[in-house]
């Protein structure tokens, strides 16, 4: 029934808020939007109390849209500025204690297998670099490990954005941020390793510059996470106040970034790869007949 | 849902669910003899549990391995190993957040690790059952009994129950889940129990038929709904408000905190009907009386017996329940007694303190004899705090309680 949750039972039509009459008849449950129609229908995330100018925001709202199937979807969140904007969302958001974000999915998505058996209930954790590479780390790598069947997207901002701007694993080396008053003295994690070696089947880097590879990326994370395996996304999404960027130069500075140190990387499993082919048909993993490699 | 449906019915293993009332009441019982983490298993096959979570530490470690071959035979729906306690306990959250029934055990350091998460579980009113089977915390370290956890989940807003034995433990478990799991509750419980002592003795305990299990857990019945995107409102964040400028959130928390501990009240009426009381009593017109919960209560038993033996006659109140506490049935237990003995197994004396504040004339309430670390609270240390209350000379028990 996730679809009829949306609709109005009969006779309070006139009584729901604006707002909830828009989504129900604009909104993109049930439908396949796309980024290129974003401004075409009444998004999940709209409002949010983030800074002006927020890359993070931006990357929010288009793994949002991306989302293949919003009504059945639940975020799972952690402390920081992310937080803010995802538990606004007209879609459940779970917030547990900080770093523990990988943990609750876990049993989130276990739970809902036991409950729904095989109907798709899909778990997308989004959370910062402080809450998945450091005090979250340990749950973060052992979910992987475990293989747990949910998405993880790590809202990269290299710095402690919410609490005013402390060093974090994954502040790069030699940057000066508060509690690194001489500068960041080791380099920035190797999270893309990391989940490469804890086994994920999909992951990817990406900035919010090129939101339809936001969309695609997201959008194949989570379907293979549904029966494949875990998946991680890396999105560079900076803290344009702690780093002193100016706002019309933000996406400028992620162009930058993206040129830099954050090139789009994209790792898919050889089995995620078949079950996207198979299961959604997605046309370059569907394996070519052996003569025609040969011919190639 | 109509909840008697399914009364009836049979789950995956082909257990009937049956009426918690008359699996509870009425059913024959098998006399069995059995380790208390043997019981926890045989309690949780009964319980239609979803998902547990295990992690090891002594002494739970056996009823989590225990419960790890129930999953084996398809008894719960879901289990695996967590990597801390504190991920376990958020792990549990996960499940119960999606709407699962969730068991978990811990102990000791355990207990204290993961407990950033049972104030959460309440807040998040997830009704959890979590069993404490309580150790030493401190250092130097100990793998023995000690209760003095308990103190620390008594002010999580959990429910928190103190099995004296292991036929407690096996009806409890069940009971607990019919308790916390009350629409006007859904609160998470503590089951407690004094490690080993408890877990690794052998006990006849009458079990419940095989073949019967309790209805499984009906998210939809929460307060708060659970998060499958299966029931309006669409929106359902379970999320701090954090804008520290905004009244409302001040407002909300202040509000919201007081409604976790109401519910914890609430849960009074329900916990009264199905433990027939938060408290047991033996002979409290006596003007000495040992109260106390847990194992403690055992060795007061105990103690009573030898006093009797001297022509001292001494009753017993034995406390179920610390949250909800029972402060009108100790009221009226204690209105006689002159001299209130609390035999505890922790150094702080968390249930003497609870007491104190509970009744008039708190110069009754002997704290004490209390012993810690592990050590054992021999009959014999009771006898000779009740003959010291009542100006008695009694023989020195050499090396305890100083």
């Amino acid at each position: 029934m996730s679809l009829d949750y949306v609709k109005f039972s009969p006779g309070f039509e006139s009584f729901m808020p604006k707002e909830y009459r828009d989504m129900v008849e604009h909104g993109p449950f049930g439908k396949k939007t796309t980024v290129s129609q974003m401004g075409n229908f009444k998004e999940i995330l709209e409002e949010h109390p983030m800074c002006a100018g927020c890359a993070m925001t931006l990357f929010i709202r288009l793994a949002i849209v991306a989302f293949p199937n919003p009504e059945d979807t639940i975020t799972v969140g952690t402390a920081g500025c992310g937080r803010l904007a995802i538990s606004q969302a007209a879609i459940p958001f779970v917030y547990g204690n900080y770093g523990d974000q990988n943990g609750v999915a876990s049993g989130l998505s276990r739970g809902l297998r036991v409950r729904f058996g095989d109907k798709p209930k899909d778990v997308v954790v989004m959370a910062g670099d402080g809450g998945t590479a450091d005090i979250g780390f340990q749950q973060v790598l052992h979910s992987w490990f475990r293989k747990e069947r949910f998405t993880t997207i790590m809202l990269d901002n290299e710095v402690y954005g919410n609490t005013g701007g402390q060093e974090s694993g994954m502040t790069t080396r030699g940057a000066v941020l508060k509690m690194a008053p001489l500068g960041k003295k080791f380099e920035k994690m190797d999270m893309v390793a990391m989940a490469k070696i804890a086994g994920c089947a999909y992951i990817a880097t990406v900035v919010p510059n090129n939101p339809r590879r936001v969309e695609s990326c997201i959008k194949k994370a989570v379907l293979i996470a549904r029966e494949v395996g875990p998946t991680y996304i890396q999105a560079y999404t900076s803290c344009n106040i702690e780093y002193a960027i100016p706002t019309d130069q933000v996406m400028a500075d992620a162009k930058t970034v993206e040129d830099d140190r954050y090139k789009f990387a994209e790792y898919v499993s050889e089995d995620a790869k078949a079950y996207l082919a198979e299961r959604y048909g997605y046309k370059e993993y569907i394996q070519k007949p052996a003569a025609a490699i040969a011919k190639a | 849902m109509d909840s008697t449906a399914i009364i009836g019915t049979t789950n995956k293993k082909g257990q009937v669910i049956t009426d918690p009332h008359i699996m509870m009441n009425d059913a024959p019982r098998t006399p069995s003899f059995f380790t208390g983490s043997e019981v926890i298993k045989e309690a949780v096959r009964r319980a239609n549990v979803d998902v547990m979570v295990a992690y090891p530490i002594t002494p739970q470690s056996e009823a989590a391995a225990l419960c790890g071959e129930l999953f084996a035979e398809g008894y719960i729906g879901d289990y695996f190993r967590g990597e801390s306690e504190f991920a376990v306990m958020s792990q549990c959250a996960g499940a119960a957040f999606g709407g699962a029934r969730v068991f978990t055990t811990t102990a000791g350091p355990g207990t204290m690790r993961a407990m950033e998460n049972f104030p959460m579980w309440s807040g998040a009113r997830l009704p959890i059952q979590c069993i404490v089977t309580c150790r030493g915390i401190n250092s130097p370290l100990s793998i023995q009994p000690d209760t003095i956890e308990i103190a620390y989940l008594m002010n999580t807003g959990m429910l928190v129950w103190h099995a004296e034995t292991a036929q407690d433990f096996y009806d409890w478990i069940i009971k607990g889940y019919m308790v916390s799991e009350e629409p006007d509750v859904h609160l998470p419980l503590a089951l407690c129990c004094d490690g080993f002592f408890v877990t690794h003795t052998k006990d006849t305990v009458d079990l419940t038929p095989v073949d019967m299990c309790l209805p499984p857990y009906d998210p939809y019945r929460s307060p708060v709904p659970c998060m499958d995107m299966e029931c309006p409102p669409v929106r359902m964040m379970r999320d701090p408000f954090v804008m520290k400028s905004n009244y409302i959130s001040y407002a909300t928390h202040a509000s919201w905190q007081q409604e976790v501990w109401a519910a914890a009240e609430r849960s009074r009426k329900h916990t009264i009907a199905w433990l027939d009381g938060l408290i047991e009593t033996e002979d409290v017109d006596a003007d000495i009386l040992i109260v106390s919960s847990g194992t403690a209560v055992s060795q007061g038993r105990e103690a009573i017996r030898l006093l009797a033996d001297e022509g001292i006659r001494v009753g017993l109140v034995k406390i179920k329940t610390l949250r909800p506490w029972p402060e009108e049935e100790l009221l009226e237990a204690t209105k006689h007694a002159s001299h209130i003995i609390v035999p505890e197994f922790n150094v702080i004396g968390w249930l003497a303190k609870e007491i104190k504040a509970t009744i008039p004339n708190s110069k009754r309430v002997v704290a004490g004899p209390r012993v810690c670390g592990g050590m054992t609270l021999p009959p014999e240390v009771i006898v000779e705090e009740v003959k010291k209350a009542i100006g008695m000379r009694s023989g020195v028990l050499a090396g305890r309680g100083g």
